[in-house]
């Protein structure tokens, strides 16, 4: 060590590695001679008592799980709650041969053929000693049956359990969601599984899986004496499950259930907005499905109907299908319009029904012959050939700023799983979207197309309901959400969620909204406009403006004639709505899937949710926000476990 | 004492040599360290037939593992220790840049992120469970020993590196292994205790700020050591079982095969993790003895390879190979009745699993490679 130069004395690094050996040997042994010591204590010295444990009698913990919590509409009318049904269980651990206890249970009548490989399934995927559910929802002659039948099935029992139910069966289940069976992988994939147990269902969708941590709760457990083969002989209580939370939506079942009702028998979306705080007011994508049946639990052939059924009922189209937004787009591409100063009030444009580029024969068709137009006839009248004139002169990056600038082609970030983001081009988005140089350049048409809302622009009803949002506060953006704050299980007290704002849709000058939203008074409310029939006898002012989107292309010589085209390749047809004008209190995307035309299809449908939450005043009424805490014994008694 | 070490392994060298003698020379095995690795395997495969409750399938499958992990010992036996310490560095740093490669594949999925897969499923951390001791030996092998400060502080990056790109996946455990593996090569090095206690201090100084980057679940783990009953449905369920089963076991146990709490399924993880307390419930305390005695046997021989190599490197890996393997011994058994928190490491050569067998035989590989390249040295 004295030596400064660095010259390795071997010897002495033998020597002090042998003493580090012989220590590191000393310090194993002490800590092996600890792990015997435990050992010893564990088998010798307390051996009795884990030996009393083990054999004979022994305590078995057993779950208790929490009652999930209810979901609620924003007047607090219950959404999701939790029935007392009496099912059919059966523990493994306490029965002889399962699969001869099974075969008489069908020779009783209580159990079918077709029950077998969904209860094989559970069979090889339960926690131990949980009871196996072999039928939900018996009959009063079943319980008197098995009550008959029962002593011959030793480890087969019926019990009351909680099962989730949706009194407005598969009214906003897009928004809701359900519960069903938790497999084996989703409870390994849960933070914490041990809060499971004994849990049969999870949240698979919506505000139901969404929110599935502040729903379930948490298990309570109690010491259950059995004997060697499981079987309970008695209990010691010990701590009751904290129940979920109840969670409170901004949904009004009652708006919900009239848009439901106008959009029956259609494929499409309805989705309305509170624009002064992003809150959805109803969500509707049709058709629906009941949720009540995945949370009995599904037959397999049923799921499949479900899966293969043309129409795609299990489709959340409100968030996740992705519509050419047609003409709806034109108000925002106006807006740019003038904040660019690329025309003005002032400016006409000559309107012959079709338009082309300089240097091209190609004809972009317009749906009729609007002649001389400016900016405020092109939307109220919806002229094509107004818009085409413009985007040469925007630009596609351009008009893709201010459309995403309205949240367009992005995420909104609803508070539900599986929104869909859509396309709003740009130069760039081409570049990254194809991976051939050829397919990569950005065309002078595709710019002309994306005026009127085609070709590569796709975005969701959701988007649409968001975007006239920002429109109606002239520029002021909320991030949509179903939720409004959830519910203490014990205390009953309310956690609000606060509404999020998004970054403003600035505006250079004021008067450029005031321009866009007359024009889409006048879509609804003018002389021209487009939707004029289903803006007529308004009791207030509202403004809106149609789609049309095409599903197949029409060649450029040839005429669109809607009756002789299947109904699948008719277009689509969207209407943007808000009213009223001025402090605006609702908006509202209708999408009617091959519903042809925008004005004469979904400009209704948007008319009557906006009456009956305008007329009704609804938003006004006393919502359960203010109203929980002083009223938490009532929900909260109807989710109280039931006694076994 | 270094004499006496040396005139005993060239004595050893010198015995005339059997058939199998002959063949495991020529093969670079060791005689002593593979019997005993071959008993505790028997053994092993016997506790684990009946913890997998009888399922010959699930046996196979893990003698298949073994015989993989054998051709691995086979195949790292043959190089000699001088390659493998120029090989080193080029393995440290492929094992560095394949950890970053899940990190960043992890930012890209959700969640725990270990697996990389190319062409087979394989955890880059495996890698680092040699590459770093190797990596610390390497570095101190043509340096003067005891190592000084600004070499152990290099040694410190070496270990700290690896060892934070694995907490963050999240597995603490197998980061606390390495830097483990990493710690005992300076300490073999002659480290000196006044470093020592300042490196303890450092780590017990560190302990709220792991506490704060800890998972919600492994708080959870250190908690319910503390009060096993405050998770009797997490956590906890497993320490209690397990002490039940181990309890139980006796002085003889209940018998091969016949251990209720095992084969009741009251014991949660019994072919993985907690296969020690199937061992302690079915072969009682004398069965965990005899067990015990065999892998003491192993570290032992790794520890007498160590003392008779002939150059630092050798000496060091060699050390930190053979205590290695002790400290997963000493943390999966203490772990099991109750002694430390649940951290996930197996019992080596005995629990259910393939991934870190062959990393573990490989090791073994490079103790029999470092005593039968030995050359005789000139008097």
């Amino acid at each position: 060590m004295r030596r400064r130069a660095p010259i390795k004395d071997s010897g002495a690094e033998h020597r002090m590695f042998l003493n580090r050996v012989v220590l590191a040997v000393a310090v194993a042994l002490g800590l092996m001679g600890l792990v015997v010591g435990r050992l010893v204590q564990l088998q010798v010295i307390e051996h009795e008592h884990f030996a009393d444990l083990s054999q004979g009698n022994r305590i078995r913990i057993e779950p208790v799980p929490p009652t999930r919590g209810l979901i609620y509409d924003r007047h607090g009318v219950i959404l999701a709650e939790n029935v007392p049904t009496y099912q059919l269980e059966l523990v493994p651990e306490q029965v002889e041969d399962v699969a001869a206890t099974l075969a008489a249970l069908i020779d009783e009548g209580l159990l079918a053929e077709e029950d077998l490989p969904r209860i094989r399934t559970l069979l090889g995927t339960s926690q131990r000693f949980t009871p196996i559910p072999l039928r939900y929802r018996l009959k009063e002659e079943e319980l008197a049956q098995f009550a008959i039948a029962r002593p011959r099935f030793p480890g087969v029992d019926i019990r009351a359990r909680l099962m989730r139910h949706y009194p407005f069966d598969s009214a906003a289940v897009h928004a809701v969601g359900y519960v069903s069976g938790l497999s084996k992988e989703e409870l390994q994939r849960l933070e914490d599984p041990a809060v499971y147990a004994g849990t049969t269902q999870v949240g698979k969708t919506g505000i139901e899986q969404r929110f599935e941590s502040l729903l379930h709760g948490n298990v309570g457990h109690r010491q259950v004496i059995a004997n060697a083969r499981g079987r309970a002989l008695g209990q010691v209580p010990g701590e009751q499950p904290r129940p979920g939370a109840n969670v409170h939506t901004s949904l009004d079942i009652e708006l919900q259930l009239l848009a439901e009702e106008a959009m029956a028998g259609r494929r499409g979306a309805v989705v309305a907005l509170d624009p002064r705080n992003g809150e959805v007011l109803a969500l509707v994508s049709t058709p629906g499905y009941d949720p009540n049946a995945f949370a009995a639990g599904l037959k397999p052939a049923e799921f499949r109907a479900l899966t293969a059924h043309p129409d795609q009922p299990l489709f959340n189209r409100a968030v996740r299908g992705r519509y050419p937004p047609g003409s709806t787009i034109k108000p925002m591409l106006g807006f740019a319009v003038l904040e660019e100063s690329v025309s003005d009030l002032d400016h006409t444009v000559q309107c012959p029904g079709h338009f082309s580029l300089p240097g091209s024969s190609h004809r972009y068709r317009d749906w009729k012959i609007h002649g001389l137009v400016n900016l405020h006839d092109a939307i109220t009248e919806s002229c094509d050939v107004y818009f085409y004139q413009m985007s040469t002169e925007l630009g596609i990056d351009t008009m893709h700023d201010y459309l995403a600038r309205f949240g367009l082609g992005s995420r909104t970030g609803i508070d539900i799983a599986g929104e869909t983001a859509g396309v709003v081009p740009s130069r760039a988005w081409k570049r990254e979207k194809f991976s051939s140089r050829a397919n990569q350049v950005w065309f002078p048409g595709e710019t002309v197309i994306a005026s009127i809302g085609q070709g590569y622009m796709l975005t969701t009803p959701l988007q649409l309901a968001a975007a006239t949002a920002a429109v109606a506060t002239r520029g002021e953006r909320y991030r949509p959400h179903l939720a409004l704050g959830w519910e203490h299980p014990l205390d009953g007290g309310f956690h609000a969620f606060e509404p999020e704002a998004l970054p403003r849709v600035q505006a250079q000058n004021p008067l450029h909204w005031e321009v866009v939203i007359n024009a889409m008074r006048d879509v609804l409310q003018g002389e021209n406009g487009t939707a004029r029939a289903a803006g007529m006898d308004a009791a207030y002012p509202m403004a809106g403006k149609s789609g049309t989107a095409q599903v197949f292309s029409v060649g450029q010589d040839e005429e669109y004639n809607e009756d002789e085209i299947d109904e699948r390749l008719r277009d689509h047809a969207l209407f943007i709505a808000f009213a009223p004008l001025e402090d605006p209190r609702i908006a509202v995307s209708v999408i009617v899937e091959n519903g042809s035309s925008g004005s004469r299809a979904a400009a209704p449908i948007a008319r009557a949710v906006m009456d009956k939450w305008l007329l009704e005043d609804r938003d006004e009424r006393v919502t359960v926000r203010g109203r929980a805490a002083a009223q938490a014994g009532t929900p909260l008694a109807r989710s109280a476990p039931v006694a076994e | 004492m270094g004499t006496l070490f040396r005139e005993d392994a060239q004595f050893s060298d010198r015995r005339p040599l059997g058939g199998i003698g002959q063949l495991l020379a020529n093969l670079h095995l060791d005689g002593p360290l593979l019997a005993g690795l071959g008993v505790i395997c028997a053994f092993g495969l016997f506790v684990l037939y009946s913890a997998v409750g009888q399922n010959p399938d699930l046996l196979l499958r893990q003698v298949i593992r073994l015989g993989v992990a054998l051709i691995a010992l086979v195949i790292v036996a043959q190089l000699p220790p001088a390659l493998l310490r120029r090989w080193t560095p080029w393995g440290y740093l492929a094992g560095l840049s394949l950890l970053a490669l899940v990190l960043i594949l992890g930012e890209v999925g959700q969640g725990a992120q270990r697996w990389l897969d190319l062409g087979v499923r394989f955890q880059p951390s495996e890698i680092m469970k040699l590459a770093v001791p190797m990596m610390v030996a390497a570095f101190l092998h043509d340096r003067p020993l005891p190592p000084r400060l600004g070499h152990l502080a290099v040694i410190g990056a070496m270990i700290l590196l690896p060892a934070l790109m694995i907490a963050v996946q999240p597995d603490l455990g197998t980061a606390l292994l390495i830097t483990a593996a990493g710690i005992l090569v300076v300490l073999l090095a002659g480290m000196s205790f006044a470093h020592i206690l300042a490196l303890a201090g450092l780590a017990v100084a560190t302990m709220p700020v792991l506490w704060h980057f800890m998972h919600d679940y492994q708080r959870q783990r250190v908690l319910t050591l503390l009060d096993p009953q405050s998770d009797p449905l997490g956590a906890g369920y497993n320490i209690i079982q397990s002490k039940i089963a181990i309890g139980s076991g006796g002085l003889f146990g209940k018998g091969w095969t016949n251990g209720s709490q095992a084969q009741l399924e009251f014991l949660p993880e019994k072919d993985t993790d907690f296969i020690f307390a199937v061992l302690s419930e079915e072969f009682g305390l004398l069965g965990v003895l005899a067990l015990v005695l065999m892998y003491l046997f192993v570290v032992g021989r790794g520890l007498y390879i160590a003392a008779n190599a002939q150059d630092t490197f050798s000496r060091l890996l060699a050390g930190s190979i053979s205590l290695t393997f002790f400290v997963y011994v000493f943390v999966n058994t203490a772990m099991v009745c109750g002694l430390i928190p649940v951290v996930g490491v197996p019992l080596p050569l005995v629990s259910f699993g393939g991934t870190s067998m062959v990393t573990l035989m490989a090791g073994f590989g490079i103790l029999m490679s470092i005593h039968t390249h030995r050359k005789l040295l000139p008097r």
